[in-house]
């Protein structure tokens, strides 16, 4: 075990310095972010001028290792559009995002569990088939085209929910219900599939023999074991949308991690998006790797073997 | 105490068993025999109720002590099992779910039945396992079934089918699975239990050697079909039945029964029956067929509780 | 029957939607780029609208029904030719490692997880930003980022041909590794990748559609289906068929795809089995 949870942190270390390089390169490509900064009236000393003071007229692999060098320290740099270290910007918009992902994943649970379970228990039924069309609509339902038709909906004709912004928690349930969406097939399909293979396994058989209630062999004996995988994937899909939520944020007008990624996007401020970018993906893996941990704590056969 | 006539189970378009009749007696042990593929499990598993989905059962009558299995429903079948018919099943590695504790699983099945404290229950639970020949209870108590040895696990299932002090003890090959060297202690162990406690025991085994030490009366399954049916003695000293016949005569030295000894001594295969299927499902591989064997077959009496399923007579 | 009627339906959409991509913009009487300021957002038919424009105009009075079964073809190219581009990367990465297994899987497996970690959108956003919008940019993007799931299926069904028999009779017999991978193994995965590429067209799909309604995608004045229902957002709370119309064909194409895919797998495994 502690092997394994080694082997998984050195992988993680190297897919973060993967992911350094391509968040580097990835602003980089094209466009000269200075000419950005300085605006359209800038004469070419100004651009000159921001160039050496950004360290944008460096080499690049200078500038790179200038800046890896800066994020090990923990300096994410300034950001060229709100004139403000980078970290500060994430930290004021981290937690919303974090509160959208946490609040669509629990979304996501609370719809895709029961589905899965009552599929499973109707394996090749009608009920089995309609469960998964629902499944499928979700998987075909673009996010910002439904949290449009949801902002007309429940929150102007029936005004029962707000339809933008976070003024108190009620603002997540809208976006937190449109992000649970991408969420919920493959939650669905896993919790179904995993039920599918419990229900049929010699332990279920033996409840069923010690006379024990339905509901009892249902969730305690047969969800219990279907639960590890769903749990693994609970966690990458939470990765996911974290990385998702970009769309309900612009649609929600959020001030989440995703908005403030858009913004700095459209605007050329590549020290915040290159810092985006890289914090996903640390919280990706970090996810993954939680996801094994839970998943060793969850299946005796891991934690003791 | 279990009285089961012509149980009929299908699978679709297959009868895996055909008008199977059993009876066990209080405090008997009744060995039901017979190859690979038979319908020994499907009987014992359409006795409980625990077929698979897309099974069918019928019957003209299962009884349990005075009360019609049949006519109960799920709920009230699952308060007789586990509670008062006890089963053991043929795969102990896959049988005890592996993300719950010995004692989680041991204890659970007496609180359902007989309520009561975690305390009592978990006391009842070591000393069972005690019983049933597991050293070291209070350890194995707190241990997960990936910990245990196959003939553990196997003795669990066995202390999990009592915990509630059953009449009827359904084992289903319960040895199969295991090495050679664990077998035998499964065997005692069940023969002694069944003398202790007074249970009826219905011992599904493929093993001769088993069906002379324990039985008192035995059963010989042929192609989901009780083709003979006799008190032990009766019949080793005089089977009636070809399918028997062969099936002693495959056992080297009579009389003096080997364990271990496979159960496959007549050539051919046991035939797929379909649902239609008029007449004796042996006459392809017996050696006394006789036209009449496509048409139908009487069960004969030769004595007070051996019968047979036979055109011949003794 | 019941069963194969979703898959029945699915093929249905997708059909219609292929038709409608090669022949509708030769058959709908307006140009989809054509504005028509003095006729700017003329309801659909059924809402009152003229029999002109069947699905009423936008908002600077363009014939909607000519925007959309363009836009089908922006779609249906974008979806079919990224899942093309990533599914050569992902198929290659994954049937090597799957093949060869040793570091180059090992190699393969941490390409996989590295672009597994890159946020998806955020990563397409940038690029599209950084080198320009159009249509072959945003092809290009998400075909380069959809070919994980590719590598993953190509790589555990190939490890699960490699172990049959007649794979390894034709190693002992001498054939090239190329040889037997070209052979052997691709045509005994290609019925798993093809449902893979199903999913990977819906995504991309729908992918171009968000990258386009963030104002990244497809750039205007194209009729990019995503780019449509961005630009009606601002009258939809008025007149909520602008937003109505795109984003329905959205859903009922992509939903279409999945439906086809869902059943390929179905009959495939049915066939197998058979
Ligand atoms: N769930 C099922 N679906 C379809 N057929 C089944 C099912 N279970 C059992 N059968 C069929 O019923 C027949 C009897 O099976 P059963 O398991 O009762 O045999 P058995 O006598 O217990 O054999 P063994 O000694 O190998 O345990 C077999 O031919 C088997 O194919
Ligand atoms: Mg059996």
């Amino acid at each position: 075990m502690r092997r394994f949870i080694l082997r998984r942190a050195i992988l993680g270390v190297l897919v973060c310095m993967t992911v350094l390089v391509i968040s580097f390169g990835l602003t980089r490509v094209a466009g000269d972010p200075a000419l950005a900064v300085a605006g359209p009236q800038a004469t070419a000393a100004d651009v000159a001028a921001i160039r050496r003071a950004y360290g944008l007229d460096r080499p690049l692999p200078e500038q790179f290792f200038t800046w890896v060098g800066a994020v090990a320290r923990g300096d994410l740099g300034r950001s060229y559009l709100f004139r403000e270290p980078v970290a500060n910007l994430i930290r004021a918009r981290l937690p919303i995002t974090l509160t959208l992902g946490l609040v669509g994943l629990g979304f996501a649970l609370l719809i895709a569990l029961p589905l899965g379970i009552v599929a499973a228990l109707h394996e090749g039924t009608p009920t089995d088939r309609l469960v998964m069309l629902v499944a499928l609509l979700g998987q075909a339902m673009p996010s910002f085209w439904l949290a449009l038709l949801l902002i007309i909906g429940l929150g102007l004709r029936l005004q029962w929910l707000p339809i933008s912004g976070i003024d108190d928690w009620t603002g997540y349930l809208l976006p937190g219900l449109v992000l649970a969406f991408s969420a919920i097939p493959a939650l669905m399909r896993l919790t179904r599939s995993g039920m599918i293979d419990a229900l049929g396994s010699d332990y279920i058989r033996t409840a069923r023999a010690k006379g024990l209630s339905r509901a009892s062999i249902v969730l305690k004996h047969a969800a219990r074991n279907a639960a590890m995988p769903v749990v693994a994937i609970a966690a990458v899909q939470l990765g996911f949308m974290l990385g998702g939520s970009i769309v309900i944020e612009s649609v929600f007008s959020l001030p989440g991690l995703g908005f403030l990624a858009w913004e700095s996007i459209s605007k050329n401020d590549f020290p915040v998006v290159q810092a985006v970018v890289l914090l996903l993906a640390v919280i990706y893996i970090a996810l993954t790797l939680f996801a094994d941990l839970l998943n060793a704590a969850l299946d005796p056969r891991l934690r003791t073997g | 105490m279990l009285d089961v006539a012509g149980l009929r189970v299908s699978f679709g378009a297959i009868e895996a068993v055909h008008g199977v009749s059993l009876r066990v007696r209080h405090g008997e042990t009744h060995c039901l025999v017979g190859e690979s593929g038979c319908g020994k499990s499907v009987t014992a598993l359409a006795i409980m109720g625990l077929l698979a989905r897309g099974a069918r059962r019928r019957a003209e009558r299962i009884g349990f002590d005075g009360t019609d299995l049949l006519a109960l429903s799920d709920r009230g079948m699952g308060r007789l099992r586990g509670s008062r018919i006890g089963m053991i099943f043929q795969e102990p590695m896959t049988s005890l779910n592996p993300a719950y504790t010995v004692s989680s699983q041991l204890t659970e099945v007496y609180r359902r039945h007989r309520g009561g404290t975690r305390a009592a229950a978990t006391e009842r639970a070591a000393a069972l396992l005690g019983r049933v020949g597991i050293s070291a209870p209070g350890l194995r108590l707190g241990q997960f079934p990936h910990q245990l040895s196959g003939g553990l696990r196997q003795r669990v299932m066995i202390a999990m089918a009592l915990m509630c002090d059953p009449d009827l003890l359904i084992a289903d090959e319960p040895t199969t699975a295991l090495d050679v060297t664990v077998q035998a202690g499964i065997l005692r162990l069940l023969a002694a239990l069944q003398a202790e406690m007074g249970l009826a025991l219905l011992l599904i085994t493929h093993d001769l050697g088993v069906v002379a030490r324990v039985a008192h009366q035995v059963s010989v399954m042929y192609a989901g079909e009780v083709v003979e049916s006799a008190p032990v003695a009766a019949l080793f000293a005089r089977p009636t039945h070809p399918y028997t016949q062969g099936l002693l005569a495959s056992v080297p030295v009579p009389g003096k029964l080997r364990r271990g000894q496979p159960l496959d001594p007549i050539p051919g295969s046991v035939p797929r029956i379909p649902p239609d299927f008029v007449g004796c499902g042996f006459r392809e591989r017996c050696r006394f067929a006789m036209p009449a064997c496509a048409v139908a077959v009487p069960l004969r009496e030769r004595a007070p509780g051996h019968s047979y399923l036979c055109q011949l007579t003794p | 029957m019941l069963r194969h009627l979703p898959t029945a339906l699915g093929a249905l959409i997708v059909g219609a939607a292929l038709l409608a991509a090669l022949f509708g913009p030769s058959l709908v009487p307006h140009d989809p780029f054509a504005q028509d300021l003095l006729r700017r957002l003329v309801p659909p038919a059924w809402l009152g609208g003229d029999a002109a424009h069947p699905l009423g105009t936008d908002q600077l009075g363009r014939d909607y029904l000519a925007r959309l079964v363009y836009g089908a073809r922006i779609s249906l190219v974008i979806g079919v030719v990224a899942a093309l581009t990533s599914g050569l990367i992902g198929i290659t990465l994954g049937v090597l490692g799957g093949f060869f297994g040793g570091w180059v899987d090992d190699l393969v497996m941490f390409a996989i997880t590295c672009r597994l970690s890159i946020p998806l959108i955020l990563v397409a956003l940038a690029v599209v930003s950084a080198v320009g919008s159009s249509l072959s940019v945003v092809v290009l993007t998400l075909g380069l980022l959809l070919w994980d799931r590719f590598a993953v299926v190509a790589r555990t069904t190939t490890m699960q041909v490699r172990r049959l028999d007649y794979v390894a009779a034709a190693q002992a017999a001498g054939a090239s590794g190329f040889h037997v991978l070209w052979r052997e193994v691709l045509p005994n995965i290609a019925h798993h990748l093809v449902v893979v590429a199903t999913l990977e067209v819906a995504l991309a799909i729908l992918l171009e559609a968000v990258l386009s309604f963030l104002g990244l995608g497809v750039p205007a004045p194209l009729p990019s289906w995503g780019l449509m229902i961005a630009e009606g957002r601002d009258y939809m709370f008025f007149e909520p068929w602008v937003i109505m119309v795109p984003g329905l064909s959205l859903f009922v194409l992509v939903l279409g795809i999945n439906l086809l895919g869902d059943g390929l797998r179905d009959l495939l495994a049915a066939s197998r089995d058979a």
